[in-house]
């Protein structure tokens, strides 16, 4: 029998659940790697070569080499363990989940600083907030796109 | 005979404490968060526990994926500031009380909460912040913190994490096992992290006032009701990262008025602010009357 998962239908969230954890244990734990301040020199100065180290998926090494946190998210990595990512390349945690937004680190500051993201049409998938999936990315590089 | 005299309640981001070690408090951008603490600071100083019971999640730092304890009893003797890649913040070493804990830790598991016990861990933000935030800025080598402290880590990182109502009940086995310590100690519990915030996704950034207060209401008046709110109403409503707010029920879950009706819960303090970073700041105290 399916195990119950109500959280599958929040939008612009990955629940990292037993089965994400199972993904993305190699991935996690090379992200735990760099809590040593010699293996961030060393991935730094060769970042394939330290993950070719590690028994990856090729996806989780691409995604990890493009910064795109998202990404990691879908290959299994949490949130926590990614932020050893961001730690590394000097990034702050706004920075990091701002970056997840698709808005610029101003944008999203300024979001934050007006009060947040509304929870209003971003407790579904299918409402019309602006974290569903047909406002991605979000902030001025989404309008862009659309015009 | 050792007693729970008070309970605290607070969010731990790591930036609070950051903006602390790199002396910007004074920055318009957090001068509110911390005056929301002034009265704090000084009820910590005029209300002194012996020893503060302090319940936090680690984040990715002393548990990987290696192991993933659900309820983790600090019994050491002391316990090291983590680097959590940003170096260790600048803020003293953490004193245990481990004849406290290992007691606590015998009773609680005797009342069915299988607890795992550590002897050997280095704490992360979620514990040194709060300590910052209730005590003050301290010199990491000159100062001390103000009594021992027992750590006490959920897991709230790998779904599934425990309900509101176990934590609840498992405050309420933590009060039992406190209260047959024969040592007089006065004792406070700390329930820390949330409120809401979302860390990942396309909805990072998730703030709930609403529900935030909601919360901060039903927890003074009707914990119980609290206790009762399941995991998807918190990822819901207050964002992935909102679940935190269990591990606030396990201190509430230890205040005397929820074994014994005839006394009630005073409220000394509440602060809301938003935000800090990418979070809903919360923070309120609790006294057994």
């Amino acid at each position: 029998m399916a195990l119950d998962k109500p959280y599958l239908d929040v939008p612009g969230t990955i629940i990292f659940d037993a089965e994400q954890s199972r993904k993305g244990y190699h991935l996690n734990q090379f992200c735990m790697s760099l809590m040593k301040a010699e293996n961030r020199a060393r991935f730094k100065a060769h970042e394939r070569a330290y993950l070719d180290e590690w028994p990856m998926t090729e996806e989780q090494k691409l995604a990890v080499l493009a910064r795109d946190l998202n990404r990691c998210m879908a290959a299994g990595g949490n949130i926590y363990f990614l932020a050893k990512i961001g730690a590394t390349d000097g990034l702050s945690f706004q920075q990091m989940a701002g970056s997840m937004t698709g808005m610029t680190e101003d944008e999203y500051r300024a979001m934050m600083v007006g009060g947040g993201r509304s929870v209003t049409g971003n407790r579904f998938v299918g409402e019309d907030g602006d974290a569903q999936p047909q406002h991605q990315p979000q902030g001025k590089a989404g309008k862009k796109e659309s015009t | 005979m050792a007693r729970i005299t008070a309970s605290v309640y607070t969010s731990h981001v790591p930036a609070i404490g950051a903006a602390l070690d790199l002396g910007k408090s004074d920055e318009p951008y957090w001068q509110p968060v911390f005056k929301g603490y002034e009265f704090s600071k000084q009820w910590m100083k005029d209300n002194q526990p012996d020893v503060i019971f302090l319940v936090y999640n680690d984040h990715a730092t002393a548990f990987s994926l290696d192991m993933i304890p659900t309820f983790a009893i600090g019994t050491a003797a002391e316990f090291a500031i983590a680097d959590e890649g940003w170096g260790p913040r600048p803020v003293p070493k953490v004193i245990g009380h481990p004849a406290l804990a290992s007691h606590i830790a015998q009773s609680v598991i005797q009342q069915d909460f299988d607890l795992t016990i550590v002897n050997k861990m280095d704490v992360d933000h979620g514990l040194t912040v709060p300590l910052s935030l209730m005590c003050g800025v301290k010199d990491p080598v000159k100062d001390a913190w103000p009594c021992p402290v027992i750590p006490f880590a959920v897991n709230v990182v790998q779904y599934p994490v425990p309900s509101g109502q176990r934590c609840f009940n498992l405050g309420k086995a933590i009060a039992k096992a406190v209260e047959s310590f024969d040592e007089d100690l006065n004792v406070h519990i700390w329930g820390t992290g949330g409120m809401s915030h979302q860390l990942q996704g396309p909805r990072a950034g998730l703030i709930n006032k609403e529900f935030d207060n909601a919360f901060l209401d039903q927890l003074i008046a009707n914990p119980a009701d609290a206790a009762a709110i399941p995991h998807i109403d918190y990822v819901r409503e207050a964002g992935s990262e909102g679940i935190e707010l269990v591990m606030w029920l396990i201190a509430r879950g230890a205040m005397k008025d929820i074994a014994n009706h005839t006394v009630s819960a005073r409220a000394r303090h509440r602060f809301y602010h938003v935000p800090a970073s990418n979070t809903a700041v919360g923070h309120l105290i609790l006294e057994n009357t």
